[in-house]
């Protein structure tokens, strides 16, 4: 499976990642040959066996609804780049 | 059928709705932060809300619970099986980069919902699934000319996204079926159904057709927090839909905001490619698996049903559809109204609570739960027209000074002297004296103006100051004119 330089930028803006025009072919040729890579696996015939998300075979362990968390909004905080009254700031996002 | 009329004929408008219902639940989804609204910015995040590296989420059992409780109220499949996927999108207020939810595989399936439309009359809707997601952060928009201030408080908490088919034909069924699945919602404690706060909103796909015709191509209306705005936000986009096809062009499918202030609806540009979601299952966490026997325990936590309560309200109290759904809609009023019913005249007591005190309510911005005349109180009111002490209309302005002081009916009549006179004697003296200073009246009516009867019953009541037995005064008044 190939990929093109126009799917390689569409990508990288979703992820809002920055890809300089002049990487954006090598990048296409990378991330083809790791796509290949992986299509070995469509090679095995998985007719009937259903679909695994996990490799574990247990039920998903369940938390009781209580409150035991929170109350740290500096530790929250302490990363920001930017926050001011105990909200992050960002720049403006308006719909 | 509801149609839109467009210069080349009706057009039929199609509705589907999609509602995100904030689960009642103490802590998050997958978080032990408090879900309380109201709190300091950011003071209710965990490192897991926040999204901090190598946090994992571990899934709360009370708002699955309650995604199966509301499951079951809307008699929908509940799948035994079902997995969280990662919704990738970027934006401030999801730090994680991905909302949690479920994509292929919902924890409830197909359902339905009646809803009550005018006049009595009702419709089934159906359900297509109800998923479980993670709520997003708040942004503030006008704290700042350059900056949008983003609070986590909200983030992590339990959603219900709950879809509907494209069953609704117009604004009034959509916002039908909005205020029976608050109704729904609010019986069995899944959510408060708050649209101000924000704990219930929706997103209304429409798009238009000819009658019969192929499904048009539709428009989703983002985020509308009120039932007034629905409606609004529908017309408004039906009607701009249709104009376009009108004159020759096509729809575009694209997601739109609905602006109040302007009463109309405009397009989201800057989500155009969020639609490119990428979704796939979160890694993080185990399929949710449930047994047959979790599924029963939460039926049995299940009260009885808005529309079970409609269906025992017309048959146990004979009461009118109308007047039975309007009793239901809220548990609190359904439980008002039996309190007031009981041992009494169910159809007498259902017109005092709708007809009287919910005038009297809406007027005074309260509802049933504040109410200054509680149900033993009205209940007393009804027990004295009843018994003949006090007559229908004394009744109605023995209420008012109820409402206004909340005393009890028997002191306001006996204070004020408003006990029905039913004294024979003291009502023909009352009647006599009526006759004997209408003498030309008299004459007329016995000269074959029978309409006049009505003058003299009128008359009678206003000098007894309503007191009167309005039947007695009837009776005596046919036996002295025409006797």
């Amino acid at each position: 499976m190939s990929l093109d330089k126009e799917t390689v930028a569409k990508i990288a803006h979703l992820a809002r990642i920055h890809v300089p025009q002049q990487d954006l072919e090598p990048l296409a040729g990378e991330l083809s040959k790791i796509l290949d890579w992986v299509e070995q696996l469509n090679r095995v015939d998985t007719e009937g066996v259903a679909p695994m998300t996990s490799v574990v075979a247990m039920p998903a362990r369940w938390r009781a609804d209580a409150v035991t968390d929170g109350g740290y909004p500096d530790d929250v905080l302490a990363n920001a780049p930017e926050a001011e009254h105990g909200f992050y700031t960002v720049p403006k996002v308006m719909e | 059928m509801t149609m839109l009329e467009g210069r080349t004929g009706p057009w039929e408008v199609v509705i589907g709705l999609e509602i995100h219902a904030q689960v009642i639940s103490n802590a998050k989804l997958f978080s032990g932060a408090s879900t309380e609204f109201g709190a300091a910015p950011n003071s209710q995040v965990s490192f897991v809300d926040s999204a901090m590296p190598g946090m994992l989420p571990v899934l709360n059992e009370r708002c699955v619970a309650q995604a199966v409780r509301t499951g079951l109220a809307i008699g929908a499949k509940i799948n035994l099986h079902s997995v969280f996927a990662r919704k990738n999108y970027f934006y401030p207020d999801l730090p994680q980069g991905y909302q949690i939810s479920q994509y292929e595989e919902p924890i409830v399936g197909e359902g339905e919902v009646v809803i009550d439309l005018d006049g009595g009359a009702s419709k089934t809707v159906g359900i297509e699934r109800l998923h479980l997601e993670q709520d997003a952060g708040k942004s503030l928009h006008d704290q700042s000319p350059n900056q949008s201030f983003i609070d986590l408080n909200r983030s992590g908490v339990a959603l219900m996204e709950i879809v509907s088919k494209p069953d609704m034909r117009s604004a009034d069924e959509a916002s039908a079926y909005v205020t029976k699945m608050r109704s729904i919602l609010r019986y069995i404690g899944s959510c408060d159904g708050n649209m101000q706060e924000g704990s219930l909103r929706c997103d209304a796909n429409v798009s238009v057709r000819k009658p019969g015709g192929e499904l048009g191509t539709r428009c989703e209306i983002k985020n509308v927090n009120s039932l007034r705005f629905l409606r609004q936000a529908i017309e408004y986009e039906a009607m701009r839909q249709i104009e376009i096809i009108e004159d020759g062009g096509t729809i575009d499918q694209q997601t739109l905001l609905f602006d109040p202030g302007k009463g109309e609806t405009r397009s989201m540009r800057s989500k155009e490619e969020a639609h490119d979601y990428r979704y796939f299952p979160d890694p993080d966490l185990l399929p949710l698996e449930l047994t047959p026997d979790f599924i029963e325990a939460q039926r049995e936590t299940l009260p009885e049903l808005p529309d079970e309560k409609k269906a025992r309200f017309m048959a146990d109290y004979r009461l009118s559809p109308y007047d039975a759904a309007v009793l239901v809609a809220e548990r609190e009023t359904a439980d008002f109204f039996e309190d007031v019913a009981r041992g009494r005249d169910a159809k007498l007591a259902a017109n005092w609570v709708i007809s009287e005190l919910f005038g009297r309510l809406n007027k005074a911005g309260k509802d049933v739960t504040d109410s200054p005349v509680s149900a033993d109180s009205l209940g007393g009111l009804i027990d004295l027209v009843a018994d003949s002490t006090i007559s229908g209309s004394i009744a109605k302005k023995v209420f008012d000074d109820m409402f206004e002081t909340g005393r009890e009916a028997a002191a306001i009549v006996e204070e004020q002297g408003l006990k029905q006179v039913t004294d024979t004697g003291e009502i023909e003296g009352i009647i006599d004296k009526v006759l004997a200073d209408n003498p030309d009246k008299v004459a007329e009516y016995r000269g074959g103006k029978d309409k006049l009867f009505g003058f003299f019953v009128g008359q009678t009541m206003r000098a007894s100051h309503g007191k009167a037995n309005p039947q007695m005064v009837n009776e005596l008044l046919r036996r002295k004119l025409d006797g």
